[in-house]
């Protein structure tokens, strides 16, 4: 019955400094398990934030008249 | 500004108007698909699933299931597969037609890998139980263990029949939206007809944000709840009679409902940021079904996801409380759940059967008119 999913992590370097107030903060206040947990969840919010502002507009102009048109028809606009 | 799709891109799949439009395909076998893949099907092809452009191969599986993300690190929580049986054999590369069980053709997929799934994993990791009557698992124990990958290369042209002149894809949504000017749209997810705590929790949102989208399911839904029709002339028949329509937008979501509670509720906010949403509400036990999931694991799920590109809005329960003489909610009504008016499914089944409506505290007289009126309101 199937494989299971490898485990696909590496090693990112943070200064020792900050791995200590990380350690320090999520062991009094945040619910996460370990530092690395706690890092991947704020880059990935971050990382998030920054492809949403990137996102291409998948629309032509053609195309949105053409929706305008139909959503008229409908009674939407 | 409309949410960016989910994954960063709105996947468009090209579709054909007849079954002659798929001559130029040379597919090496046919596919039957059912009623419920072939609506995922149409899903993928709008972008109502994007950024997933077919079914998933193992290793996507094997993110969702295990880790709540496809491969690319997406967050995703339901695996979409393509269950089939031993004797479709295509290879990496092959052309395969889907048909439904009429042979009318839906799709045309290249194929990926097959893997094999297995049920009692992804039972326990979706749904949370084996329990075969719980009726999500016991549709992962009705279909074959063995699952093909494919991206969808075309797919022919939907009818969605009595629901046409209310179905919008998300690329109709996006600009529905910012034709309005909403910057901040709020999702409603619902397969039920509305009652008065429904419209409470949508006009709290709405009070927040630019536009409501009401977005019911229609599809197959387990016995007992409402027929797809009563719930969208329901609808209809409370937004005609107490929404500004200038800020509310009604539309269908063709899908076939899972129960997964948690899982599905974050499928339920990726399916509707695709739509363009901002925000989506999410209530007590949404997605749930019987005492399966506890009645706010569908919020706590969300705080796994800082990515999800969507947020919600929770909410407790509304209802009509007598000592407080109006709508109330667990977090602002101190009386005991005696004083609450509530009626259960099988209270209002039998109601609505006898020839009675509900009180307009419950119910506004317009929508139960509308549930009164249908000779079946249930799916039996």
């Amino acid at each position: 019955m199937g494989k299971t999913l490898p485990t696909k992590y590496t090693t990112v370097s943070i200064p020792k400094t900050l791995h200590a107030r990380l350690e320090k903060l999520i062991s009094t206040k945040t619910g996460f398990k370990s530092v690395s947990d706690y890092v991947t969840f704020v880059l990935r919010e971050v990382v998030t934030m920054h492809e949403t502002s990137q996102s291409p507009d998948p629309f032509s102009s053609k195309d949105i008249e053409e929706i305008k048109a139909r959503l008229k028809a409908l009674g939407y606009l | 500004m409309v949410s960016a799709p989910h994954g960063g891109k709105l996947v468009q799949i090209g579709q054909r108007v007849n079954r002659d439009a798929f001559a130029g395909f040379k597919a090496a076998q046919t596919v039957t698909i059912g009623e419920e893949t072939k609506s995922v099907v149409k899903d993928i092809a709008s972008g109502v699933f994007s950024p997933i452009e077919g079914f998933m191969g193992e290793n996507d599986y094997l993110g969702v299931i295990e880790q709540m993300r496809l491969e690319s690190d997406v967050p995703w929580t339901i695996p979409v597969l393509l269950p089939v049986e031993d004797d479709v054999k295509l290879a990496a590369g092959d052309e395969a037609l889907l048909a439904d069980k009429e042979g009318a053709p839906v799709a045309v997929m290249e194929c990926g890998e097959t893997f094999q799934v297995s049920k009692k994993e992804y039972a326990m990791k979706v749904f949370g139980t084996e329990d075969q009557a719980h009726p999500g698992v016991s549709k992962v124990y009705d279909r074959p263990s063995r699952a093909m990958a494919g991206k969808l290369k075309a797919v022919a042209r939907v009818d969605h029949g009595r629901f046409a002149d209310c179905t919008l894809s998300p690329k109709e949504t996006r600009v529905l939206f910012t034709e309005r000017g909403w910057n901040s749209v709020v999702a409603f997810q619902t397969r039920n007809a509305p009652h008065i705590n429904h419209e409470y929790l949508q006009k709290s949102a709405l009070a927040l944000v630019d536009g409501l989208f009401v977005n019911p399911v229609v599809g197959k839904k387990k016995p007992g709840d409402f027929k797809d029709e009563v719930i969208v002339d329901a609808y209809k028949a409370l937004i005609d009679n107490y929404y500004p329509k200038s800020s509310v937008v009604l539309s269908v979501l063709h899908y076939e409902m899972q129960y997964a509670g948690p899982k599905e509720a974050i499928m339920h906010a990726i399916m509707r940021k695709n739509f363009g949403c901002t925000h989506i509400t999410i209530g007590r036990d949404h997605a749930g079904v019987g005492n399966y999931y506890g009645p706010y694991a569908a919020q706590d799920i969300f705080k796994e996801f800082p990515d999800l590109g969507i947020t919600p809005f929770f909410f407790k329960e509304f209802f009509y409380c007598r000592r407080c003489a109006g709508i109330a909610s667990e977090k602002t009504c101190p009386h005991p759940e005696e004083e609450r008016l509530s009626f259960s499914g099988t209270k209002l089944r039998k109601m609505f059967a006898d020839g009675q409506v509900p009180p307009k505290e419950f119910m506004r007289p317009e929508v139960a008119h509308v549930i009164a009126e249908s000779k079946a309101p249930f799916v039996e």
